[in-house]
């Protein structure tokens, strides 16, 4: 069975003036409101709220449900903790103590508004990065970081791994339905095999899918040598800024101003 | 009757010189090859294809189809001349050699390695320098000559087996190729998707080296034959003379698709 694409696309397949959007657009205004949100200061609630405003303006002209990015950016969350010692070490009026033995941890105030600050910055990012993978597909992304000038190899070695990412997932499921094809235990009786031994025969099926994709690579490479690759990449524009584009990206633009204004002068 | 030789050349002209003013799509003389751990793939190979003939080329796994097939545009190189309409396959050469041999690999998904259909297509043509409009009108050509035109925007790890073969083809007609190799095309196919290739096949008017283990395609598709074996060509002649041999099918491993039927 093929494994199928879904698992891993997390491309949702609709029209919308987001769909349509030129992906340069979409990218550039993602990596830029993650710098607005980077550029934030500690606390500044009132501009957070502003940003993540945008996030649910953009789900909804999506035509996605308000929280779709919302409530699939858990998975990026405990990505913050590692902030989580931000907690302990600025001066301020102290809020709780933490004995732990020989250690005595003070959190303050203005630890806690930091802390939860660079919560929000990643989680609002992360809500905006989902929503470009969400919209965008991913042919059309590759075009974007190319025409963006992200270095040719870097985009290459990215398409080449969503490419063969299906094809080794089907490699590993065939590898594992072989082990439990021959997984057969005597009646009443329990596996065999020492721990030890189990863990060889998992570190060999490793092996051999690295070996197996060594060698799809010098395939894959003959088939493009075959086709007169001679070093470069090339590929057509299929994309050409409209209006729209522009129109969307200054907007994009003035509002992150707006809550750049709002964070650093009315805290 | 057939044509079997060991190590001196074939003494009996292959069948199809005659058109185009005698000169062959492919010659390959004397070729010798060895992989690097010493294994000797290909030895005193002997093989000439002339413009418009369809060649099967058959034998055991490890006969050495495959290295041959890849010294036919210069990917891998073996002691030997080769050449592909009249000019001989050296460095210099190499590059408009590749657009003039389209070589199919036998896994699509090591021929088909861009995330869409389009760009795996417009791949060949764009390495050749064509134009922005060229490519384009080459990749509609090619996708319609396969029945694939509706396919330009899918990604390629969505399509069937049969599917990706078909793309696979089609991304070397892009680059309007005078000979087609193919590795085993029909391998892996459903009756229903072989019918097809056979067909697609069929109705190309192309040059055709193809390797295959799949002999009722080669008795339907292919009037002249090539057994390989270790090596070495062991016999080049019409397709009804050598599948009638079963002296020589036997030795070689291989076996008359109509061996089962009652006489």
């Amino acid at each position: 069975m093929m494994m199928h694409a879904s698992t891993f696309d997390r491309y949702q397949a609709g029209e919308s003036l987001i769909h349509r959007l030129d992906p340069r657009v979409k990218v550039v205004v993602t990596v830029l409101f993650i710098l607005s949100n980077v550029l934030l200061p500690d606390g500044a609630w009132l501009a957070f709220m502003l940003a993540w405003g945008m996030v649910v303006v953009v789900n909804l002209l999506a035509r996605l449900r308000w929280d779709y990015a919302l409530k699939r950016s858990f998975i990026a969350l405990p990505f913050a903790l590692a902030a989580v010692t931000v907690i302990f070490n600025l001066p301020g009026q102290t809020v709780f103590t933490l004995n732990l033995g020989p250690w005595q941890l003070t959190a303050t105030d203005a630890c806690l508004i930091r802390f939860s600050s660079i919560v929000i910055r990643s989680w609002l990012s992360v809500q905006m990065a989902i929503l470009l993978t969400a919209t965008t597909q991913f042919p059309d992304m590759m075009h974007a970081l190319r025409h963006l000038r992200v270095p040719q190899l870097l985009v290459a070695v990215i398409s080449f791994m969503y490419r063969y990412l299906f094809v080794l997932a089907d490699e590993v499921m065939r590898l594992l339905r072989a082990r439990e094809a021959r997984s057969a235990r005597r009646p009443g009786g329990g596996g065999g095999g020492t721990v030890l031994w189990r863990a060889k025969v998992a570190g060999h099926m490793v092996g051999q899918l690295f070996l197996r994709s060594y060698d799809r690579s010098d395939r894959v490479y003959n088939a493009m040598l075959a086709r007169g690759y001679q070093g470069h990449f090339l590929t057509l524009n299929p994309h050409v800024m409209q209006a729209v584009d522009w129109a969307s990206a200054g907007l994009a633009v003035v509002f992150m101003i707006v809550v750049q204004i709002v964070g650093h002068v009315m805290i | 009757m057939p044509v079997i030789h060991e190590t001196k050349k074939p003494d009996t002209a292959p069948i199809a010189l005659a058109k185009n003013g005698g000169q062959p799509a492919l010659t390959v003389e004397n070729l010798d090859f060895s992989y690097p751990d010493g294994h000797i793939a290909l030895r005193n190979v002997w093989l000439s294809v002339g413009h418009g003939e369809k060649v099967a080329l058959v034998g055991p796994n490890g006969a050495g189809k495959s290295t041959l097939m890849l010294h036919l545009n210069g990917i891998l190189t073996g002691n030997g001349q080769i050449q592909v309409a009249g000019m001989p396959l050296i460095k210099s050469n190499l590059p408009v050699i590749r657009g003039k041999v389209g070589l199919v690999f036998q896994s699509p998904d090591d021929q088909l390695f861009s995330p869409t259909v389009f760009e795996d297509v417009a791949f060949g043509p764009l390495h050749m320098g064509l134009t922005e409009a060229e490519v384009r009108a080459r990749v509609g050509r090619a996708l319609a000559q396969v029945g694939m035109t509706e396919y330009a925007e899918r990604l390629s790890h969505h399509l069937s087996v049969g599917e990706k073969k078909r793309i696979a083809i089609a991304t070397v007609l892009s680059m309007e190729p005078d000979l087609l190799v193919l590795d085993e095309p029909s391998a892996g196919l459903d009756p229903r998707a072989r019918r097809s290739l056979i067909n697609l096949l069929r109705d190309l008017p192309l040059t055709m080296l193809v390797s295959t283990h799949d002999m009722l395609m080669v008795y339907e598709l292919f009037p002249r034959m090539v057994i390989m074996d270790e090596g070495r060509i062991e016999a080049d002649g019409a397709t009804e003379d050598l599948m009638s041999d079963e002296v020589l099918l036997e030795r070689h491993g291989l076996e008359s698709p109509f061996a089962l039927m009652p006489r």
